[in-house]
């Protein structure tokens, strides 16, 4: 198969509907009688609620319901929780508060929705949430995770604002390694908060049909029967069979819809109790105080050398905020996907890192493009970036010592990496960076007054999240594979239904080339389907960088049951022994003679059932399979920045990106280059403009587009990205994943290459021209003596 | 109720409507073209971009009785007679676009950098051009390869 098949640049299948403003958006659906909801949020970080008067607003035109946390709990709508558990180091399991989808008693985040208004149109109701009074009694609050623990105490159930305090590794053989290191590099660093920002904001219809006692929830989810099950089985607003999820075109998620937010809760609960669809869509500075942050850690970290520049220990220890509730995930991001990618491609033989998760008085944080790796790849690429500079070795040479170079390699924190060459991609992409001639490039930029310098980030995270069994021994309340089903028509056109989700990667067309390959088929017969509950079998959704590893593995082995119950059809309509019959670019035909069946005669036999006895075999042509990951995948490559700082000003011009990724086999590369780019857009976003900044009173300082500084296609700048292919062993296709690549790796290689640039050992995310100047005078000021 | 009355995608629309309707609710309530997106609420992002009279506007900061009388273009009323616009053609075949929520307000905005800037863009005034569009998705790399195909392409189709 050529053209279409696997590895080829196929055009996108989902395009044409986008293009011409004809994709199905949750806010370009609307359903017959829908009212509007509008929600009263918090406008405190922290306060008691002493009462609530709705009588004012629900006595406005057009207003039928004002609903609050007293009427939720009349109705015994419960609380939203988080999936995965966590225990300290002492064994006790995480601190878990009740989290009700409207505030009961008192509020914890500025935005925390405290009453919702249902009326005919939005503006009415709009104009009543301003009518309801809420007597507050505002209380001190706490923001800055550093500062968690002495701050006022926000939840009953934990003390000093600590949700766990966890650890992973051999302590005692790490600070063995630290006593006889030679050089110790240390680093403290802060993840700056980050606000996700998918353009599409996010959107619910809650819809309640009385005649069959069922909901339909439309929704900006990237998985909607995990949405569907914690919906039903933990919130119990209906059984699972008596509610239907349908996630339409969703635009773009990065995590932060994967999470079972309050909205869409309130909507569907509201529609059964106003009798009508309730719709209820997010204004963007709404956004900013509703959906749920990533990243905000702060970390002191250690990295140990011997006398030949090699690492011998890493010590991290980190304070992670998760805001006022803990979201869905929240609790594995700063453990199991962060501590477990310390190693990077280094073998380092002793890690010890200490994580504490605290509550402050801000939006719940959780999984964002990256979840817990671009975190960890930060540390270790400025530890021996920094590491590098104090021992007077070349930063890729410094690698180069430390890479992992034998397959499999078992680290000191739990991941067993199964293949890669890190020493290819970072040889690949010095060269493309031509890094040789960089000093000369420096001379040039001197000569016009500007600061040059370069940075790198060899990364390294999992993706394919994940075997059950392993992370069900982790904590994981969910099993995380993946189902498929291919469901072959009678006249051989081919319909697959994914439990994956696509919201921008373009699944549309990336699967149906797997089918295309497969079968023979011209990818215009292969149609995929997902994102509705009623439709698709149970599905775990897609975030992670899995879809690939895991949801097309799934798609993989129903293609194999396919291929088999075709043949047995085959052998039926050739009349030829079932070992006999090949299949092969399309065609069915029988070994070492002229006899074939086309893949649409197949088909059509399997379902007509003309040429076989239902005693030997069953008609039709669908089959579905779980597909259960044995191993994480592991992408890793290699990315270098090169910066000009104008030292009058302190901004920060990127002049070169060079990204050399190893993501095993490649479906689609144009797809695929297509996620590094706006990997690499976030990661650079992290690292120069985006910061979500709260005060010390808990106010979001960055509360919208006009303060959040987004990256604009005059901050970036293109890109030359470019690929080495280690095949996955873990999986049938050989995929490793690349959603989350570019955002993994880009913060670190920016940051190297201002420093770099100024000559200072570390600024701040984000780099902003302020925090650059500020930089280049301190260097200006000359030392005082102790 | 105040009337309004405009021309879209070579249609005369009329309707009721309350003074505080925008350009966008406009659209997308009364007249269902939801092509037309809202993806913030302080004129940043561009989702809501539309041509009136030719010239590319927020939607979003519109009131609809400020454009009382005059054409107005969406992205469904660019591709004509079932056939795309150059510059819809250039963001499929560039992949200008992922998840598609930022295209429709990509796309009107840079068809009209094409009146404006003339045909033969370069890379650096297509992202100076773009301030006003935000796409969280592409990283702009490739809108940015889409629209400087999109623009000469306008030239040979006008030119055939």
């Amino acid at each position: 198969m050529t053209g279409t098949g696997i590895g080829a640049a196929v055009r996108r299948k989902e395009d044409l509907r986008f293009i011409t403003g004809r994709g199905h958006y949750t806010d370009d659906i609307s359903r017959p009688g829908q009212a509007y909801a509008c929600f009263l949020r918090s406008p405190h970080a922290h306060a008691r609620i002493r009462s609530i008067d709705t009588s004012a607003a629900a006595n406005l035109p057009g207003v039928l319901a004002v609903l609050t946390g007293a009427e939720l709990q009349a109705d015994k709508i419960g609380n939203l929780i988080c999936g995965w558990m966590i225990h300290s180091k002492d064994g006790s399991p995480m601190k878990m508060a009740p989290h009700p989808a409207l505030a009961v008693g008192k509020v914890c985040y500025v935005g925390d929705p405290v009453a919702v208004v249902v009326a005919e149109t939005l503006p009415q109701a709009k104009d009543a949430a301003e009518k309801i009074v809420v007597d507050y009694e505002v209380l001190p609050a706490v923001a800055d995770p550093a500062k968690a623990k002495e701050g006022p105490q926000i939840h009953e159930v934990a003390p000093r604002n600590t949700i766990y305090e966890w650890a992973l590794g051999d302590k005692a053989a790490t600070d063995a390694a630290f006593a006889s290191a030679r050089h110790v590099t240390r680093l403290d660093i802060v993840n700056n908060r980050l606000a996700p920002n998918a353009l599409e904001p996010r959107a619910a219809i809650g819809e309640y049909d009385a005649g069959s006692d069922s909901f339909t929830l439309w929704n900006t989810t990237q998985n909607p029967h995990v949405a569907r099950l914690v919906i039903s089985a933990f919130v119990g607003l209906a059984p699972e069979h008596k509610l239907r999820v349908i996630a339409p075109d969703v635009g773009g998620g990065f995590g932060s819809k994967i999470f079972i937010y309050p909205e869409e809760v309130v909507a569907l609960w509201a529609s059964k109790r106003v009798g009508r669809p309730v719709k209820w869509t997010c204004d963007r500075s709404e956004a900013f105080l509703a959906d749920a942050h990533g990243r905000d850690h702060v970390t002191h970290a250690e990295m140990a050398f011997d006398d030949k520049g090699k690492i011998v220990g890493l010590r991290v220890h980190t304070i992670a905020n998760l805001g006022a509730y803990m979201s869905t995930f929240s609790s594995s991001i700063p453990t199991y996907l962060y501590a477990t990618l310390l190693s990077g491609q280094y073998a380092i033989p002793h890690i010890y890192c200490e994580v504490d998760a605290v509550y402050t008085n801000t939006v719940p944080v959780d999984a964002y493009r990256g979840a817990g790796r671009p975190e960890a790849t930060f540390v270790v690429e400025r530890l021996v970036e920094v590491g590098a500079r104090e021992l007077g070795i070349d930063p890729p040479e410094l690698r180069r010592r430390n890479f992992i170079k034998s397959f499999p390699h078992q680290t000191p924190v739990i991941m067993t990496y199964d293949a890669g060459d890190y020493e290819a991609s970072l040889r690949k992409a010095l060269e493309i960076a031509d890094y040789k001639n960089f000093p000369k490039r420096k001379r040039e930029s001197a000569r016009r007054g500007k600061l040059r310098g370069i940075g790198f980030s060899t990364y390294i995270e999992a993706c394919g999240i994940a075997p059950s069994q392993a992370v069900g021994s982790l904590g994981a309340g969910v099993g995380l594979w993946e189902s498929a089903e291919v469901r072959v028509n009678p006249t051989g056109s081919v319909e697959v239904l994914t439990g994956s989700h696509s919201h921008g990667q373009g699944h549309e067309t990336t699967f149906a080339q797997l089918v295309s390959d497969r079968l023979g088929i011209p990818i215009e017969n292969v149609s995929v389907i997902h994102g509705d509950t009623d439709k698709v079998q149970f599905g775990m959704g897609t975030y992670g960088s899995r879809s690939g590893a895991v949801g097309m593995s799934a798609i993989a082995k129903a293609l194999d049951k396919v291929e088999a119950k075709a043949k047995k059809v085959a052998s039926h309509l050739l009349e030829a022994a079932e070992g006999d019959i090949e299949f092969k670019d399309g065609k069915f035909i029988v070994s070492g003679t002229d006899k074939s069946a086309t893949w649409a005669d197949v088909a059509l036999h399997a379902y007509i059932a003309h040429k076989f006895s239902g005693q030997e075999l069953e008609p039709g042509l669908k089959e579905g399979a779980f597909y259960d990951p044995t191993n994480f995948t592991f992408p890793a490559g290699c990315h270098i920045c090169e910066v000009e700082v104008d030292p009058d000003t302190g901004e920060v011009t990127i002049v070169g990106w060079t990204a050399v990724d190893d993501f095993g086999v490649v479906i689609n590369p144009m797809i695929v280059e297509g996620q590094v780019h706006g990997g690499i857009a976030q990661g650079v976003g992290q690292a120069l403009l985006e910061h979500a900044v709260y005060n010390s009173d808990g106010q979001l300082v960055t509360g919208s587009l006009m303060d959040y500084a987004m990256p604009r296609a005059g901050n970036l700048p293109s890109y030359k990205v470019d690929m080495t292919v280690t095949r996955c062993p873990s999986n049938p296709l050989g995929v490793k994943g690349c959603g989350e690549a570019g955002a993994i790796a880009a913060p670190a290689a920016v940051i190297n290459a201002v420093t770099d640039a100024v000559g200072v050992e570390d600024i701040p995310m984000p780099a902003t021209p302020q925090a650059v100047w500020s930089a280049i005078r301190s260097r200006a000021q000359p030392r005082q003596a102790a | 109720m105040p009337t309004v009355s405009m021309t879209v995608n070579g249609k005369p629309v009329s309707a009721e409507v309350e003074p505080r309707t925008l350009l966008v609710q406009f659209l997308r309530e009364h007249l269902r073209l939801t092509g037309t997106h809202v993806g913030c609420d302080t004129s940043q992002c561009g989702a809501c971009v539309v041509h009136v009279d030719g010239v590319a506007m927020k939607s979003c900061t519109t009131f609809a009785w400020q454009v009382e009388g005059c054409h107005v273009t969406t992205i469904e009323g660019l591709a004509k007679d079932g056939k795309l616009h150059p510059m819809q053609e250039a963001f499929r075949e560039h992949h200008g676009l992922q998840c598609g929520f930022c295209t429709p307000g990509m796309i009107m905005a840079a068809v009209e950098m094409v009146y404006r800037k003339g045909h033969d863009l370069d890379e650096k005034t297509i992202r100076e051009e773009l301030d006003g569009n935000l796409c969280r998705c592409t990283g702009y790399h490739n809108i940015v390869k889409a629209i400087h195909a999109g623009a000469r392409a306008m030239r040979d189709s006008a030119g055939a």
